[in-house]
């Protein structure tokens, strides 16, 4: 019900003593101001770190191999094992609610290993299945990735990166269709990528992708597999089928099962759970401070609201003199104290919003900062902020109306 | 039939340990049209049952009908609603809203009863001019006299059309020739036909009154009919 006299009658009172309504406004503002930077801080730091995993498949973990460290079934301790192409197969067949399972191979090399006519450069080579672009993303620039028939077939095909082109290739040359040669074999480079996130680090574009089966093939590799990067399907992480594969594989290798040491791993769901729980925990104190400060801003309001009724105890006594029902009187003070709760609360979002835009801009303005990106509030956030307004208003509210209608109508006019 | 009619009144104040036995059994009763005047010193009781009176003290014990309707057991919310309806307020000290101007002080208790903004205001200055002080209407009472403080405060109490208007100590506050101002207006909305009642210690205003009652101690001590002096040959 909107009644331009009741409007009209808060806009008086609260502009009666503008100094101290400015200052009781300043603590809901800064309130809710704190409130928003410190979430929109959180968010920063979040979308910082998480632009250090990049686009990467998070529910993924690498496994390798290293030495036994127990003698089992009559084979010694220390003893090198590799994993198999079979070691992916039973995987498949015996671990459920698997999404990937890539098995890759790698040579690097300290010393030039790839020449490309005069010129040459030391690259990490992966041989690999298609998947792996779905579980650490690459953007594909020209051409294309790995696919299915380039396995079968053991085409001699290769995806470069970026820095790869800039060290081999002059500016304008031809890239799709080009040879490469690795190690003594010609590679025909099918596709350019370049890796986003990561940090930006430069070595990342200096990779080059072939076919696993063509790479086996190439450099001598037979069956075996360097090492894997499995993911599992979603809602089903990875850590909690992680025993199970180590199992599978320390059964397939005759590793002694509580040789905990005998298979590398890195699970990247762990790491990345951590860093969740990390920042659900920060959320949560942004959250705490920043409803603190508020609720000291609110207690502000009420406490003027309660020296504002005694104020106009007399006032209130000649209203209900002259018939003002208290629901009435009551009514006016809450509007009065959410009214100003929702004004400087909003003046809180909208300098806060106004600070973020700020920081974001010097941000673009200085490039990239470790750790701190893009710092924001949602608007799901905001709308939870002016729900907490409104409610403190009304709790601000509630005391100081219920004073003033708790004195008699004859003893507030008393009241000089 | 009476318009007010009170019966065996009784009130008394706690006071720490001790009751203050101020009201002794009052029975008292007014017509529609009287000019009563309530006198009293101090400690009389009179201020105590004109709050009795105007609904913003409840009595201990006894009966009070305004026109008929029994004035019990009210809540706040109702007492209000009465108040507003059957009651007009006039004060010694004004009691004006000193943030709001004569004509929005006089559509106060209009706006209470929910009648439109445009209506409310028209009526106002209707008031407003009937106390003369229709050019005053958009002034805070700050930039009023004490009469013209009083006027408008009648003014108010009028606006609603109340059965009864009651006026505690009205010239209170005033020098001797805005009293008579005063009470001049009184005596014209009383032969108007509105029903009266002034509280006051002073006799030269009871004596403009149609009725004296006195009060002394918390009892009815002389009630008599007095011929009225007219305030109109001061002014």
């Amino acid at each position: 019900m909107f009644r331009i006299d009741r409007w009209k009658e808060i806009i008086e009172v609260l502009t009666t003593n503008w100094f101290r309504t400015l200052l009781t406004a300043f603590g809901v503002f800064w309130g809710i101001l704190i409130l928003i930077i410190l979430l929109a801080a959180g968010k920063g730091l979040e979308n910082g770190i998480k632009a250090d995993f990049g686009d990467i498949a998070t529910n993924t973990m690498f496994v390798w191999t290293r030495s036994t460290t127990k003698p089992y079934m009559g084979l010694p301790i220390g003893r090198r094992f590799s994993y198999t192409t079979e070691d992916v197969e039973s995987m498949w067949a015996q671990i459920p609610n698997l999404r990937f399972v890539s098995p890759r191979n790698q040579i690097g090399s300290d010393t030039p290993n790839v020449t490309k006519g005069v010129k040459k450069g030391a690259y990490n080579i992966y041989g690999d299945y298609p998947e792996i672009i779905r579980q650490d993303p690459l953007g594909i620039t020209q051409g294309r990735f790995i696919n299915h028939l380039d396995i079968e077939n053991s085409r001699k095909v290769a995806v470069i990166g970026i820095g790869v082109v800039q060290d081999l290739y002059e500016t304008d040359e031809t890239l799709i269709g080009s040879f490469i040669t690795v190690q003594g074999v010609n590679f025909k480079v099918i596709g350019v990528y370049k890796k986003e996130g990561g940090g930006g680090d430069q070595n990342a574009q200096k990779e080059i992708y072939v076919p696993f089966s063509s790479f086996s093939r190439a450099f001598n590799r037979g069956n075996r597999v360097g090492w894997m990067a499995v993911t599992a399907q979603d809602g089903t992480p990875i850590t909690a089928i992680k025993e199970s594969i180590f199992d599978l594989l320390k059964k397939q290798h005759r590793i002694a099962p509580d040789d905990k040491r005998a298979i590398g791993h890195f699970d990247l769901y762990e790491e990345y759970s951590r860093v969740e729980s990390l920042f659900g925990a920060m959320r949560f104190i942004a959250f705490f401070v920043g409803f603190l400060v508020l609720i000291s801003g609110v207690i502000g309001v009420s406490n003027i609201m309660l020296i504002v009724v005694k104020e106009r105890t007399k006032e209130i006594g000649i209203r209900r003199a002259l018939g003002e029902s208290p629901f009435s009187i009551k009514l006016q003070i809450m509007m009065e104290s959410i009214f100003l709760t929702i004004l400087s609360g909003m003046a809180g979002i909208v300098v806060g919003a106004l600070f973020i835009y700020g920081v974001n801009y010097a941000l673009t303005l200085t490039g990239p900062v470790d750790m701190f990106m893009a710092p924001s509030v949602n608007v799901g956030v905001v709308i939870g902020a002016l729900c907490i307004l409104i409610f403190s208003g009304l709790l601000a509210g509630f005391i100081p109306a219920r004073s003033a209608i708790k004195v008699k109508p004859i003893e507030a006019l008393r009241t000089e | 039939m009476a318009m007010i009619e009170i019966k065996d009144l009784h009130k008394s104040y706690q006071m720490g340990s001790n009751s203050l036995h101020v009201l002794k059994g009052i029975n008292f009763s007014v017509e529609a049209g009287e000019l009563v005047a309530i006198m009293g010193s101090s400690g009389s009781g009179k201020s105590t049952l004109l709050n009795i009176l105007g609904m913003l003290d409840e009595a201990n014990e006894g009966s009070y009908e305004l026109d008929g309707v029994p004035i019990k057991n009210l809540n706040e919310t109702k007492a209000a609603q009465y108040r507003n309806k059957f009651l007009g307020f006039v004060f010694q000290s004004f009691n004006l809203i000193n943030y709001k101007t004569a004509a929005e002080n006089v559509a106060l208790p209009l706006y209470y009863q929910k009648m439109p903004r445009k209506e409310r205001q028209e009526k106002a200055i209707k008031y407003l001019e009937q106390v003369g002080l229709k050019d005053w209407a958009t002034h805070l009472p700050s930039e009023l006299s004490g009469g013209q403080k009083q006027r408008v405060a009648i003014a108010r109490a009028m606006a609603a059309e109340p059965k009864v208007l009651l006026a505690d100590e009205p010239t209170g506050a005033l020098d001797s020739k805005t009293s008579y101002e005063v009470m001049d207006l009184i005596q014209k909305i009383n032969d108007a036909g509105n029903t009266i009642l002034v509280v006051t210690h002073e006799p030269d205003i009871a004596d403009m009154c149609k009725r004296i009652v006195h009060l002394k101690d918390g009892v009815i001590v002389e009630d008599k009919k007095v011929k009225q002096v007219r305030a109109a040959q001061y002014v």
